[in-house]
């Protein structure tokens, strides 16, 4: 049965920039590609398109599947399609993968232009600004010189707020979700900890690991553990699985006993299978080094003095790895700036994933806002 | 700075012109001040100001139902409880903060309305004057008042500070604000005469002595 509120079977497409781009580590891509995906339809003035950044495991598939027995939509489907909170009959909606990514946009794992071989390692390590570089250059590509919106989760967060800074003319509305204006210390220490596991698995092979046709599997599994404990709220994960036992009786084994283990065997198992380590590392770098306050002594208000968008901030009060005080950090700044800015707290049991969820006050605060967005 | 009007756009001016309180806030604030309303509902006061005043404003306000409202009317607003202050406001950040019958339903009611003065240059606070006759003459009668402005059961009602207008001024004696205007309204009506006891409604503007 097909779902009418489903943008439907689509198909990925490729963007090939020849010129290159400049990276905030000094290196610069020569060239690279960047995968995307559209939904719903450009307008005649090319003015309502918006631009969904993912988060750190997140890719362009965004909504709608890839073929008609596709059991896994896009990761923001319940969010984006005919009639949803980010109307696709209103709006044109772009996903992309971002530089460094592993399912189609140039990456470490993709081939080097001299070599042909994977770049590896030597693949460079891109931020959030390099993000936003690139998918300004896909906009131009696609003959949109301004975003009616720019929309993201935690890590996508951090580029919608980027945007507003890079391109203050280019975005109308960032919608800055489960975010925050930078990493605290022991934010970073998680993805500290998941960068270790990864590159102290002996099949990591200094990141080139490609050559040696094994991939760090332990190390990734690992990692990705590590991240869905904190993407959980405590309360969230004893209402999922609490101390239930796999098989009623404890074992006195190190085996799977306990539901929660099986859990996060099964997540770590599935991402290692299908995400590159190096991309990993690459993102969680991105995550740590975000910080527009930087360049301004710490003073976050004066790095938000250039954005000239609406907002919508939105928070969940059981997401511990992105507070709420994080988020009102960023409303404080945008407050301080007389910049239009909408604040919704919601109550959420969910952790940070439930930037994610189906709840329906968040769909509806963000479908009412998008329907004052022109 | 001017919110981006909408298709469906909500016009406040006609349904709220009913509302004296409305009005008289609208008096008392500048065309194109920079308003904070706290508590601020469904944000029609804010909609209202916009729209006749042409106010830069945002709203405070902790309910959900009302802050989905406040998005739907293209208000400003955000989420949070009053009663944790205002620490995610700049001193002296605002021309005026209001607070409109909100105080009484407040339990750090002493602090709030020095919390507005940090914030904003004036304050306007309105309340339902508890001395009003018709609230006196229930407590008479041996019940707790029961009226428009007080449309609550004693054992469900939110407010937990009530006070009458003479009350009021005492506080602001006490803790060295100054009373720039007052209007005491009933039925939309200003009281000049015996305003504690004939008054519904009491408005208040109000600034820290230079």
């Amino acid at each position: 049965m097909s779902d009418i509120s489903s943008v439907g079977v689509v198909t990925p497409q490729t963007a090939h920039f020849s010129e290159p781009l400049a990276l905030k580590c000094g290196a610069t891509l020569p060239a690279y590609v960047l995968v995307y995906e559209t939904y719903g339809t450009l307008n005649a003035d090319r003015s309502n398109a918006v631009l969904i950044c993912h988060a750190l495991s997140g890719t362009h598939h965004v909504a709608g599947k890839h073929h008609e027995e596709d059991k896994h939509p896009g990761w923001w489907d319940n969010m984006i399609g005919p009639g949803k909170p980010l109307d696709t009959n209103r709006f044109f909606v772009i996903g992309v993968n971002n530089l460094g990514g592993c399912h189609g946009s140039t990456g470490p794992s993709s081939p080097h232009p001299e070599t042909g071989k994977p770049w590896g390692a030597s693949f460079p390590v891109v931020t959030v600004e390099d993000w936003v570089h690139a998918q300004s250059r896909l906009a131009d590509q696609l003959g949109i010189k301004t975003f009616a919106a720019v929309v993201g989760g935690s890590l996508g967060g951090m580029q919608a707020l980027q945007w507003t800074l890079t391109f203050p003319d280019r975005v109308r509305n960032a919608l800055v979700i489960a975010a925050a204006p930078n990493l605290t210390a022991q934010n970073m220490a998680f993805n500290e900890v998941a960068r270790q596991a990864i590159i102290t698995d002996p099949e990591f092979h200094g990141g080139d690991y490609y050559e040696h046709s094994v991939v760090p599997r332990r190390g990734l599994r690992i990692a990705r553990m590590l991240g869905h404990i904190t993407y959980l709220s405590d309360d969230a994960m004893g209402a999922k699985f609490g101390r239930k036992l796999r098989t009623g009786e404890i074992k006195y084994s190190f085996d799977v006993e306990f539901e929660m283990e099986s859990y996060l065997r099964y997540q770590g198992d599935k991402f290692a299978g299908e995400f590159d380590a190096n991309t990993y590392l690459r993102m969680t770098r991105a995550l740590d080094y975000f910080d527009p306050a930087a360049d301004y002594d710490g003073n976050l208000s004066a790095a938000l003095a250039k954005a000239k968008a609406d907002f919508l901030v939105i928070s969940f009060t059981s997401d511990w790895r992105f507070s709420t005080a994080r988020s009102r950090e960023i409303v404080k700044a945008l407050l301080d700036n007389e910049r239009n800015v909408t604040y919704a707290e919601l109550t959420a049991a969910h952790g940070h994933d439930a930037f994610l969820m189906p709840d329906q006050h968040y769909h509806d605060i963000v479908r009412a806002y998008l329907e004052n967005v022109e | 700075m001017t919110h981006v009007p909408v298709q469906a756009h909500v016009h406040f001016s006609q349904a709220a012109s009913e509302r004296r309180d409305f009005t008289a806030i609208a008096q008392w604030i500048a065309p194109g001040a920079k308003v904070l309303d706290l508590g601020c509902g469904d944000g029609s006061l804010l909609g209202y100001l916009r729209d006749t005043q042409s106010v830069r404003g945002y709203g405070v306000e902790k309910d959900d139902a009302n802050v989905l409202a406040c998005v739907k009317n293209g208000i400003n607003v955000i989420q949070m409880n009053l009663e944790e202050g205002l620490a995610g406001f700049e001193a002296q950040s605002f021309d005026v903060v209001i607070l409109s019958q909100t105080l009484q339903a407040m339990y750090n009611t002493e602090r709030i309305v020095q919390e507005m003065l940090r914030v904003g240059k004036e304050a306007i606070v309105t309340f339902p004057n508890f001395g009003f006759w018709k609230h006196r003459f229930q407590l008479i009668g041996g019940n707790m008042p029961v009226s428009k402005n007080l449309p609550y059961q004693w054992y469900d009602t939110p407010n937990v500070h009530l006070c009458t207008i003479s009350d009021f001024d005492n506080y602001c004696r006490q803790h060295h604000i100054t009373v720039r205007e007052r209007l005491v309204i009933t039925e939309g009506k200003t009281i000049h005469l015996f305003p504690n006891l004939l008054g519904s409604l009491a408005m208040y503007r109000c600034g820290i002595a230079p």
